[in-house]
């Protein structure tokens, strides 16, 4: 059944979606940044998303403020629950958006900017898997209100998530740099990408099992027949796909790898939504007890049905503004 | 320590170091479209110059409202659960058209408005920073418009189990009737500060070079918005005020310190110590009637003071009225800046008088404490509501136990003061570099753009 609630289901899950597919890369740079030569090699790698970064960091207000707004009760009961982590991550986000401008303007301090920067991508990567490991083991709940403690998502469980989504980001990062970037660079890019990859593909299936072993609503969410059929090709195309990765790396190709990157991520959310769906916080809350009245929820249709495509067109506009190979005096 | 207070210190804090960035950048922005506006124009090289230079600072302010304000994004949710679970169904639409509508036209132009002036050319370019000005104040509509809501909540339901709904219009409520009185009155004061930013900084150089020609041109620009938008910004402030005692009588009492009822017309207090607990003024220093002439347009007015409100429902008076004072002086500060400079200007002696470039200076950071001033009294005159009169401070907040609360706090003071700063740091070396005749751009490299014939570009060099 398809009512105002799924589409903002649908909606939210898109900026999610949106964020991690646009965000991860350039939190991946700043997970790569220390490995990366201090000198020409940094700026390049900064330089290929300083024009964008706020952009891509526009997603994840969109999915904070839309859950807000469509799913109050979700974002009162998630946002206590999974305080810490959260608070971490914007202190992080701090840390790293700053840096952008203050390495430039700071010469004599930019290995702390750039310590910032590294710091605080690693960080909110991190905090963002801690989150979604906090939020996927389940959440105490009572009423309307979060009951349980503050180190309530502090487990194995969530560290696993955490380190996965480190990998993950920075395997985008270094996709990314083996499109945007040449020479050494892009060698280097291309070696982290190689590694990043096995080992992404290792953490995927770690927090996969881990997840089964969760609780028997997610193993009857995934191992029960029929749907057997039909989950069971997750992790199958998940193989495939790992497999033209590693294919189109070794051809050298510049944008596949990427591309295949992010469908590895695809995936991993789909399997998530298999995890949870229909519910927002899982085995608590469904969709539908969190949502909005159909007058909010109707209200901000007309507006994101309006918007996101002009909100698409002129992202896409900017993002071919800056194509192509950065140089080093590039954007900066 | 009691949970309630913290959760409230740290949005303060956090709210409060936000709003400075984007007081200057909604400022900023539109002042930079007036500039490269006149550079498309006119041609002249002091137009491209002051852009580029502005432009630098610009950007570390963007940064710094940016990351500040995803933290607002999720401080509602964090630390006032509660008010998000009964309030969101009517604020959370509002928020998400701020995203859809002004976010992203910002985020999506700043790039190109920041780095791009070499690859899509001037008019492309001018349509950025244009895109990215209007961005800034679609945003203040919005975001003023839900907090004009929590001040004059209209249009709403209130659902059994006492969430707040919205009603059957939005324009009712998007457009309640605190709306148009703060919005005018926050965006004129974000014109204000930058104003007095601009000029002060125009007004440093010239006390070292009076000569120096960018220098002057952005001193007089500021002197011209300040003597224009000062005055109006007082008249936009009464009227606020009238309609604040007409909606939040109980805000208007504690900014004129006001704890009696006055039937024959009651005095302003121009001075004096409010002690709540006795409900009187200490050492009060009044002009008799003269509130009642400003509120109601007659002496004899009377007026209602607080002895009409319960102690439990009445707003801190103290920090009310006092920062009340702090705002309107200022306010009357600037406006004289504004007077001194159209005589001065009058005279011929605008950029000759080192008197009024000191008085300017002085001024520079004037705007921003006034509007921290002005935003302490509309949200402290609230209390002890979130939602005026509908849902107490009291009743919003998370269920969190006082350590992690306290612990976030100092975390985020820790980071503010020193990342913040640093940037107010980097801000203030950037304009500490005297207005030349060669800015860079943001890439370090002169403006490739002129297009592909090479006239522009000498006709440019030719007027620098």
């Amino acid at each position: 059944m398809i009512d105002l609630t799924v589409i903002w289901a649908g909606i939210i899950g898109t900026a999610i979606i949106a964020y991690v597919v646009l965000d991860g890369f350039d939190l991946g740079i700043g997970i790569l940044f220390p490995f990366l030569k201090v000198g020409p090699d940094r700026d390049t790698a900064m330089n290929s998303i300083a024009p964008v970064w706020d952009g891509n960091e526009t997603w994840l207000v969109l999915g904070g403020g839309g859950l807000l707004a469509a799913f109050p009760l979700a974002y009162a009961i998630i946002l206590p629950a999974l305080y810490i982590p959260l608070v971490t991550m914007l202190l992080a986000l701090v840390l790293r958006g700053v840096a952008f401008e203050f390495r430039w303007r700071d010469p004599a301090h930019r290995a702390f900017w750039d310590t910032a920067f590294a710091l605080g991508s690693t960080l909110a990567a991190a905090a963002q898997g801690m989150a979604l490991g906090g939020l996927l083991q389940g959440v105490n709940v009572s009423g309307r209100a979060f009951v349980g403690g503050p180190l309530d998502w502090l487990s194995p469980f969530s560290l696993l998530t955490a380190l996965s989504l480190v990998l993950g980001y920075a395997l985008l990062g270094a996709c990314w740099l083996n499109w945007k970037t040449t020479g050494p660079l892009q060698r280097q890019a291309v070696t982290y990408a190689g590694r990043f990859g096995i080992l992404l593909l290792a953490a995927i299936g770690a927090v996969s099992v881990a997840t089964l072993n969760l609780g028997p609503h997610y193993q009857s969410r995934w191992l029960a027949m029929p749907q057997l059929l039909l989950t069971a090709q997750v992790p199958l195309a998940t193989l495939i796909v790992t497999f033209l990765f590693y294919r189109s790396l070794g051809l050298k190709h510049e944008v596949q790898p990427f591309l295949w990157a992010l469908s590895l991520f695809g995936l991993s959310i789909l399997g998530l939504g298999i995890s949870i769906w229909p519910d927002v916080v899982p085995a608590r809350l469904t969709i539908w007890q969190a949502a909005a009245p159909p007058r909010s929820q109707a209200f901000m249709l007309v507006g994101a049905s309006m918007m996101v495509p002009i909100i698409l067109a002129y992202t896409g506009w900017a993002y071919w503004v800056f194509r192509g190979k950065v140089g080093q005096d590039g954007y900066h | 320590m009691d949970p309630l207070i913290l959760a409230r210190a740290q949005f303060a804090f956090t709210v409060s170091f936000h709003f400075l960035f984007p007081a200057f950048s909604i400022g900023l922005a539109s002042y930079l479209a007036v500039l490269e506006a006149l550079w498309l124009r006119t041609g002249q090289g002091v137009y491209a110059n002051l852009y580029r230079y502005w432009l630098k600072i610009f950007a570390v302010v963007f940064a710094m409202g940016v990351v500040s304000g995803l933290v607002m994004s999720y401080q509602f949710g964090t630390n006032w659960s509660v008010f998000s679970d009964k309030v969101g169904p009517v604020i959370g639409p509002l928020m998400a058209y701020e995203v859809l509508t002004a976010f992203f036209l910002e985020a999506g132009f700043l790039g190109v408005m920041l780095f791009g002036i070499n690859k899509v050319g001037r008019k492309l370019h001018f349509v950025a920073t244009l895109a990215v000005a209007v961005g800034t104040f679609i945003s203040a509509f919005w975001i003023l418009s839900v907090n004009s809501w929590m001040q004059t909540p209209v249009g709403y339901e209130i659902a059994t189990d006492g969430r707040l709904l919205p009603g059957p219009s939005w324009i009712a409520i998007i457009f309640n009737p605190s709306f148009p009185y703060r919005l005018v009155h926050t965006v004129l004061a974000a014109y204000l500060t930058t104003a007095f930013a601009v000029g002060g900084v125009g007004a440093w150089h010239m006390l070292r070079d009076a000569a120096n020609p960018g220098a002057r041109k952005m001193f007089s620009m500021a002197m011209w918005m300040a003597a224009l938008v000062a005055p109006v910004q007082i008249a936009a402030g009464d009227a606020h005020g009238l309609n604040t005692l007409a909606h939040q009588p109980a805000k208007v009492m504690a900014m004129e310190g006001h704890f009696q009822s006055h039937p024959h017309g009651a005095p302003l207090v121009l001075v004096g110590w409010p002690d709540q607990a006795h409900q009187r003024m200490i050492g009060a220093i009044e002009i008799p009637k003269l509130s009642s002439l400003i509120l109601k347009h007659d002496p004899d007015a009377p007026l209602k003071g607080l002895d009409k409100v319960p102690l439990a429902d009445q707003p801190p008076v103290a920090i009310v009225f006092w920062a009340f004072r702090i705002m309107v002086g200022l306010g009357f500060a600037m406006a004289g800046i504004g007077l001194w400079s159209l005589v001065a200007r009058a005279r011929g002696t605008l950029y000759g008088s080192p008197l009024l470039h000191r008085a300017a200076v002085a001024m520079g950071p004037a705007g921003f404490i006034a509007v921290l001033a002005g935003w302490v009294v509309t949200e402290t005159g609230r209390q002890p509501y979130t939602v005026y009169g509908v849902l107490r401070t009291a009743h919003s907040a998370s269920p969190l136990a006082s350590g992690v609360v306290a612990t976030s706090l100092a975390a985020f003071a820790l980071v503010y003061f020193t990342v913040f700063g640093m940037g107010i740091l980097y801000i203030l070396r950037l304009a500490g570099h005297p207005p030349h005749a060669h800015e860079t751009t943001l890439d370090g490299t002169p403006i490739r753009s002129a297009g592909i014939t090479p006239a522009p570009a000498i006709i440019e060099r030719a007027a620098v």
